[in-house]
């Protein structure tokens, strides 16, 4: 089990004192000059040495990430911080930013001074509006102590911006993140060029998600290696897991990486509502990956490797809890829903294939449907699967994949009774 | 992608008031000089805040005119994010209730119904006397305390109907309810008291200066300083701490024998090599991210079992059975094997291989010889499969598929 003193996020839960004075007690700003003065490669190394891997869903490693920004350019650099959470079941950078918001502001100035950049941008979604001002007060004690802003005490001028966005999912996918900050509509960029060679302004970019940046100071105050030492080879550290559904107590707890799903959900959630007996299926990493059922549930541990060999994915570590009562076709055709409304209509395999997808799987729901187009439907979510500009496509084609590879018989079933209904009545 | 039309009805103009106009300056002033458009978003949601919760016609053309963008970049915007709202909302309260998959688990029908019977039939209507309007939002990020609802600019956590109800009645009297969790918890901590940070040691100030010790370590015993700075604490698996004490964990330098090759270094290595394989396999095309991201773990994979295979091959490597020609002059249709096209048909036939039974009955030195003759395309036999699928093909059955049927994994 993670011991309490390798939790980087002390204060997640808010008991404790919020600002810059509390921060600093708890260790946060604690020898961030130190660490500027040993120089940009320094963290960036200590960072790759950490084994850290992006924890905004696509696990990319943090340190190579930062290594890929050009050291001399005559343009500036950004660091943009991605705190669009919008992918339903996650919601572990909202307790950052109105919790330890400290960390954050410390890891924005490492990184952004690893990757020669003066500038940084946090775009924070738009319905997080209380959480947004607590980012604000704590960005402002920062400017007031000298510990960001021009001339600092760190001797690396910085500039700290919050910015917002306003209900847009897509917003999340980085390059549709540059082109919100740019003033425009969130669509996402075709790549190559990559951000970190023509990102924010045509200017060197990185985007970080929030979790990935907070942990940059203690890292480097405890040392890759302790980081590198916690959690499975290759998927290392500690991460904060959100879980929802049908658990007794749905939570918010930072974990080591790789531990069981079981453990988790039972230590801290206090069990599955009814046992695991009770257990349907559990989405382990936010609604864009396919779902696993009760029986892989009982023996998966929660890394990026051992949930991709199930044809799943950590993801966010939003774990989607869904016991026996659950219509499994009604919640991930809410989650077709989502993404329906969430395409950014740029690409058409997605704007007209995640309508298409809903419309069926409302019929599925009801049982009116041919069985013959449950391999149709299939087919469809292949069609979309890579096919798209940005993973938006694949994230609404997972979810559905996962019910039919998973819950076949149940939407065979639910077939049958409306059939069998259908044939009755018309006897009568 | 969601129909949003303007309001039919709008007022004829907007402006913004001293106090906001003063705020857009500085607001405008967070980006660099000609880059003044990035605050339209910004901006609009202050207009709409102004504007009593909802964007009128004319506050769009005034942003765009504040920040010199055409109109049309305005619409855009405002059709596009779907917070901003354009038509009026209930002047006490407009209930966002998230409907998403998490909530709906745990109860948002019943919320989405109280809303309906209480303020009106469809999202985006007020009630009759046009205090109170609600709609149906996508996830607004507060799964741990599902269901939920925003309301202004809170959000009201683990709710029922009852207290749904309740809330609207305080903001209809004028006294908006404590925000966050109704049934008392603290944030997203488990209802009944955290089951982590009990260590009194975090919030004593006893942390502060102790990992300056590290440094100080590996300034007199350079060596050990790698190991030191783990704490036994931090080791999870035994088979970890074997790992770490062995030398073989990524983060753990100790010398001895080249350790094998870390999962994260053939990251790396596939990164590094990415462009360059990247042509040959995307033909220079653009790639989509799902693209890039199953050609990387390909080449992850290539590599692993390319690396596996050479290991085997400098130890044994056994010819498998050729022929000089076709049993009866006709080969077998390699292409029908999934992932095998011209150019490696070709070489099976120039080595000596014509028929699926050949292939099926390769062993793994076997393997290894066969990928001792190829130039490129490591791994592949394994990967895809090529021994159980020759071994269905020469059985008599046949794919739906021309190019073959792909292995499951």
């Amino acid at each position: 089990m993670l011991q309490d003193r390798d939790r980087i996020f002390r204060n997640i839960y808010g008991f404790h004192d919020v600002s810059l004075k509390g921060a600093q007690s708890r260790g946060v700003w604690d020898g961030t000059k130190f660490f500027i003065d040993k120089g940009h490669d320094y963290i960036i190394d200590e960072v790759k040495k950490s084994g850290l891997r992006g924890r905004g869903g696509a696990g990319f490693p943090t340190g190579l990430k930062w290594s890929f920004m050009p050291k001399a350019d005559a343009r500036p650099s950004f660091l943009v911080i991605n705190a669009d959470e919008s992918e339903p079941g996650s919601c572990k950078d909202r307790e950052i930013l109105r919790h330890d918001a400290h960390l954050l502001v410390e890891g924005a100035l490492l990184a952004s001074f690893a990757m020669r950049a003066h500038t940084s941008y946090i775009y924070v979604r738009g319905e997080y509006i209380r959480e947004r001002e607590a980012l604000q007060r704590a960005i402002d004690e920062a400017y007031a102590a000298r510990f960001i802003g021009k001339n600092n005490i760190h001797g690396w001028d910085f500039d700290l911006y919050v910015h917002h966005g306003a209900g847009a999912y897509i917003c999340g996918e980085e390059t549709a993140m540059l082109e919100s900050l740019e003033g425009k509509k969130g669509q996402p960029r075709l790549k190559p060029p990559f951000p970190a060679n023509v990102g924010l302004y045509g200017a060197p970019t990185t985007i970080n998600n929030v979790e990935s940046i907070a942990v940059t100071g203690e890292i480097l105050r405890r040392g890759g290696a302790w980081f590198a030492a916690l959690g499975k080879p290759n998927n290392t550290g500690t991460k904060l897991f959100q879980i929802s559904g049908h658990v007794e107590r749905p939570c918010v707890v930072e974990e080591e990486m790789g531990i069981p799903l079981k453990e988790l959900i039972d230590k801290h959630c206090g069990g599955i509502r009814g046992g695991w007996d009770n257990l349907l299926a559990v989405i382990p990493g936010g609604s864009s990956v396919r779902c696993i059922t009760a029986e892989q549930a009982e023996a998966v541990t929660m890394d990026f490797d051992a949930l991709g060999k199930l044809g799943s994915g950590l993801g966010t570590a939003a774990v989607i809890v869904m016991d026996k009562s659950t219509d499994i076709i009604a919640a991930i055709r809410r989650l077709a829903y989502f993404y329906k409304h969430e395409s950014c209509g740029q690409c058409t395999p997605c704007r007209e294939g995640t309508g298409w997808m809903w419309r069926v799987l409302e019929r599925m729901e009801r049982g009116e449907a041919e069985k013959r187009e449950i391999d149709l439907l299939f087919e469809v979510t292949k069609q979309v699967e890579g096919h798209t500009i940005c993973a938006l496509g694949d994230a609404a084609a997972w979810p559905i994949q996962g019910l039919i590879k998973n819950f076949r018989p149940v939407i065979e079933q639910r077939i049958d009774d409306y059939q069998a209904k259908h044939a009755r009545m018309a006897a009568e | 992608m969601a129909v949003r039309r303007l309001n039919p009805e709008q007022p004829a103009q907007f402006a913004f008031t001293a106090d906001n106009l003063a705020w857009a300056q500085d607001t405008i002033a967070k980006y660099p000089q000609g880059k003044q458009a990035s605050a339209i978003i910004p901006l609009m949601w202050r207009a709409q805040e102004q504007a009593g919760g909802w964007l009128p016609e004319p506050a769009i053309r005034y942003t765009c005119d504040m920040l010199g963008m055409a109109h049309i970049r305005g619409m855009e915007i405002a059709t596009f994010y779907t917070m901003f709202q354009l038509s009026p909302v209930g002047s006490k309260a407009h209930v966002q209730v998230c409907g998403t998959t998490p909530c709906m688990l745990r109860g948002s029908g019943d919320l989405i119904s109280v809303c309906k019977n209480r303020i009106a039939g469809h999202a985006h209507e007020t009630n009759a006397d046009g205090t109170l309007s609600w709609e149906e939002v996508e996830c607004i990020g507060v799964c741990a305390n599902a269901p939920v609802v925003q309301v202004n600019k809170d959000t009201y956590e683990d709710l029922t109907a009852d207290q749904l109800n309740k809330i609207l009645d305080g903001f209809l009297a004028g006294r908006p309810p404590k925000p966050g969790s109704q049934t008392g918890r603290t944030a997203s901590c488990p209802s009944g008291g955290p089951t982590t940070l009990a260590d009194p040691a975090l919030y004593d100030g006893s942390t502060i200066g102790a990992w300056k010790k590290r440094f100080d370590e590996t300034a007199t015993a350079p060596t050990e300083a790698a190991q030191e700075s783990a704490p036994p604490s931090a080791l999870a698996s035994p088979a970890h701490k074997e790992q770490v004490a062995a030398g073989t964990s990524p983060a753990s330098p100790a010398a001895g024998a080249p350790p094998p090759l870390h999962p994260a270094a053939l990251t790396a290595m596939a990164n590094a090599g990415l462009v360059k394989e990247l042509e040959e396999r995307g033909g220079g095309k653009a790639l989509s991210a799902g693209e890039l991201d199953r050609i990387k773990a390909d080449m992850i994979r290539d590599r692993a079992i390319a690396g596996a295979a050479a290991a085997a091959a400098a130890s044994t490597v056994v010819e498998p059975e050729l022929l000089k020609e076709p049993r009866g002059g006709t080969a077998d249709d390699f292409s029908l094997i999934w992932g095998v096209a011209d150019k490696l048909v070709d070489k099976l036939h120039a080595i000596g291989i014509w028929h699926f039974d050949q292939i099926a009955k390769w062993t793994p030195e076997n393997v290894a010889w066969f990928e001792s003759q190829l130039d490129g395309f490591k791994g592949r036999v394994m990967r895809d499969k090529w021994i159980e699928q020759a071994g269905k093909l020469a059985s008599g059955w046949r794919p739906d598929n021309k190019a073959g049927e792909r292995p499951k994994e």
